[in-house]
């Protein structure tokens, strides 16, 4: 009887190790693919206009369902309806899309403090210590969040000159 | 000698309008005040400048290199002074491009020509001389010539095809070109047919140039067949006239190198001869003028010349008709008529009436636009999915290959702009791939930033380049900070101008 009871026992034990990691990590698989997937439809503007500290803590909060689809405002409709679509759910009001901005650094007032390096999400700032910096234009995706760490207040986002025709 | 004919599915006969224009000999213009040369103005990768504002330059002197190997030279078409590089608005669309602009001092004096190459050069050498000529395709798309010739020179060309087949209403430079020379031409032909190893030559004018093709046929080469297509519309386009002459498809994003074709435009094969015989670069070509004006005809223009130039030799006397840069399928309407001639710029069309605005109707599904397609594509389907946005099912239906040549929209009795919804779609296609690439890099950047500063926190002093991490401390640091602060405080206050000159932040 006992060594039978001892085997069943084990048995259980051994198909719980084995299941247990096993189904969370199904889970945390599946929910990674969700979160990879969300992130994949955001503009990745890191801009923080969610309320969360950049796009991929974000798309993991809509991905453990915790915030709604409508949060990004430089996403615009188009981001809430590709969520929408993604998860199958019904269509929010989009939120309203700020007009396109580049940030510019006046050259003259900058003291290279660096500290817009640190603060630029997508690194579209290029500069070194006590040397003047600048913003790539191309890079910037007008987030604004250089501005509050500048020393000097030299920062300021301008628009984005529209473009002439067919680019 | 007749040319193959093979089936060919859709077209349309449209009214010509050609003698309008192709009846006088072409006539140079007098000199412009000044030139403009894009540096990007055809497909491939901007040229980079080797001349500097005030620099003296000469007719025929090199402006700019090529910059990759899908690039163009370009050249002063006569002498002047380089005023300045600066962004300047180019047709389609003004859009602003980096370009040269040279005030032209009158005096046209020009460099020695480059030596004729032997006439036993081969495909090697006829490849760098297109190159260094700045020789680019001139019957629209603008595609480096030595890029087709080294293609010819790694593959196998079984057909040469020399476009004569200018089937757009209005047009006729090339026309004329092929009536005043036509020798050149043959020549040009010759050359690129020798260059590549071609199996056979043909050159292809429209039914209805006969001049052209007397002219043509009066200087017989060996090897180069000269002869008519019938004259519907596109018959010229690349892609149809390879289909027309030998029966064989370019595949669906291919080039026609896949059907063992290169195709050269006529004006393209005169520039060849003009380079490897004369040793002068491209720095001029026919342009038709045409439309509501008192002298329509054929001009000589320097590559570089405002349009606005043209138009005024023409006798235009301005107004507030379109001017139509191409032809009435597939040109488009101008903004500014400062923009400069360009190497692919072939007519200058000024409507002669405001046309009546026909409001779209609905699609009545008649058909007509599937019958005309050219290259047999669901124009109705394509249409509905434009419109309604789902850009998918356009491209599942091939909207990419689409050659906007206006055949489907020209018949439809509900007179939709069809091909500006394609165009529409298409733009909007690419304006998402652009979103989604610079997304794709952002996310890259952000991530590679995440791990510095989390790697900084750590205190890994290698992995940032911020000052703090490089051995000082942070108190320092902040000390320093703060004495900047100071001076630039100081600064602001004693000598820097008011806030709103230099338009800082307030």
């Amino acid at each position: 009887m006992l060594p039978w009871l001892l085997l069943a026992i084990l048995g259980l034990a051994a198909g719980l190790a084995v299941t247990r990691p096993a189904r969370g990590g199904r889970d945390d698989a599946a929910l990674a693919e969700k979160t990879e997937r969300i992130d994949a439809l955001l503009p990745q503007t890191q801009c923080g206009l969610c309320g969360y500290h950049g796009c991929r803590p974000y798309a993991e909060a809509v991905a453990r369902g915790e915030a709604a689809i409508d949060r990004c405002p430089p996403g615009g409709a188009a981001t809430v309806a590709a969520l929408a679509d993604l998860l199958g759910v019904e269509p929010l009001p989009a939120p309203v899309s700020p007009p396109a901005r580049v940030a510019v650094i006046d050259e003259r007032l900058c003291i290279g403090c660096t500290l817009c390096l640190d603060a630029c999400p997508v690194d579209a700032i290029v500069g070194a210590p006590r040397l003047m910096h600048t913003v790539i234009a191309a890079l910037c995706t007008g987030c604004g969040l250089c501005l509050p760490p500048c020393p000097v207040d030299c920062i300021q986002l301008r628009p984005v000159p529209a473009a002439r025709g067919a680019g | 000698m007749t040319l193959p004919r093979h089936a060919w599915r859709g077209g349309v006969r449209v009214p010509r309008h050609k003698n309008l224009s192709n009846t006088e000999p072409s006539r140079a213009p007098p000199l412009p005040a000044r030139l403009i040369y894009p540096l990007r103005s055809h497909i491939g990768t901007a040229a980079r400048p080797v001349v500097g504002p005030g620099d003296r330059v000469l007719k025929g002197q090199c402006l700019a290199e090529p910059d990759s190997y899908v690039s163009q030279a370009l050249h002063a078409a006569t002498s002047g002074t380089v005023r300045d590089i600066l962004d300047y608005p180019v047709a389609p669309g003004d859009v602003m491009t980096a370009s040269i602009v040279i005030e032209v001092d009158g005096e046209d004096r020009g460099i020695d020509p480059w030596p004729s190459l032997p006439a036993d050069a081969d495909g090697d050498a006829i490849q760098r001389r297109l190159t260094e000529a700045g020789v680019i395709g001139m019957g629209g798309a603008g595609f480096p010539s030595h890029v087709k010739v080294r293609e010819g020179l790694t593959r196998t060309v079984r057909t040469l095809i020399i476009n004569g087949v200018e089937c757009e209403p209005y047009i006729t430079c090339d026309d004329r070109l092929m009536r005043e020379h036509a020798a050149e031409i043959v020549a040009g032909a010759r050359w690129l047919k020798r260059a590549v190893n071609a199996g056979e030559c043909f050159i292809a004018v429209e039914e209805d140039m006969p001049e052209a093709l007397a002219a043509l046929q009066a200087h017989p080469a060996e090897g180069v067949t000269i002869g008519t297509v019938p004259a519907i519309y596109p018959a010229g386009g690349e892609k149809q006239l390879i289909k027309l002459l030998t029966g064989r498809e370019v595949p669906s994003k291919g080039l026609p190198i896949q059907a063992g074709v290169l195709m050269h435009n006529v004006a393209t094969a005169r520039a060849v001869y003009a380079a490897v015989v004369e040793g002068r670069p491209l720095t001029s070509r026919y342009v038709t003028v045409t439309g509501g004006m008192t002298r329509p005809g054929n001009w000589r223009a320097l590559i570089g010349t405002p349009v606005s130039h043209l138009l005024q030799e023409g006798g235009w006397r301005g107004g507030d008709q379109r001017v139509i840069m191409g032809g009435p399928m597939m040109g488009m309407a101008l903004c500014s008529l400062e923009v400069p001639v360009t190497k692919v710029t072939n007519c200058l069309l000024v409507q002669e009436a405001a046309p009546a605005f026909l409001a779209a109707m609905p699609c009545i599904r008649c058909g007509e636009c599937l019958r005309v397609c050219p290259v047999q594509l669901n124009a109705r389907a394509l249409y509905e999915y434009s419109k309604a946005g789902d850009l998918d099912a356009a491209q599942d239906l091939n909207l990419f290959d689409c050659i906007e040549c206006g055949a489907c929209a020209y018949v439809c009795p509900s007179h939709i702009p069809l091909v500006g919804y394609f165009r529409a779609a298409k733009a909007a296609i690419a304006a998402a791939e652009r979103r989604q690439r610079a997304a794709a890099e952002n996310r890259g950047r952000y991530e590679r930033h995440q791990r510095r500063q989390a790697a900084d926190q750590a205190g890994s002093a290698t992995a940032s380049p911020l000052p703090a991490a490089a051995g000082e401390d942070r108190e320092a640091l902040r000390a320093e900070i703060a004495a900047a602060v100071e001076r630039v405080r100081a600064r602001r206050a004693a000598s820097e101008p008011p806030d709103g000159e230099r338009g800082g932040p307030a």
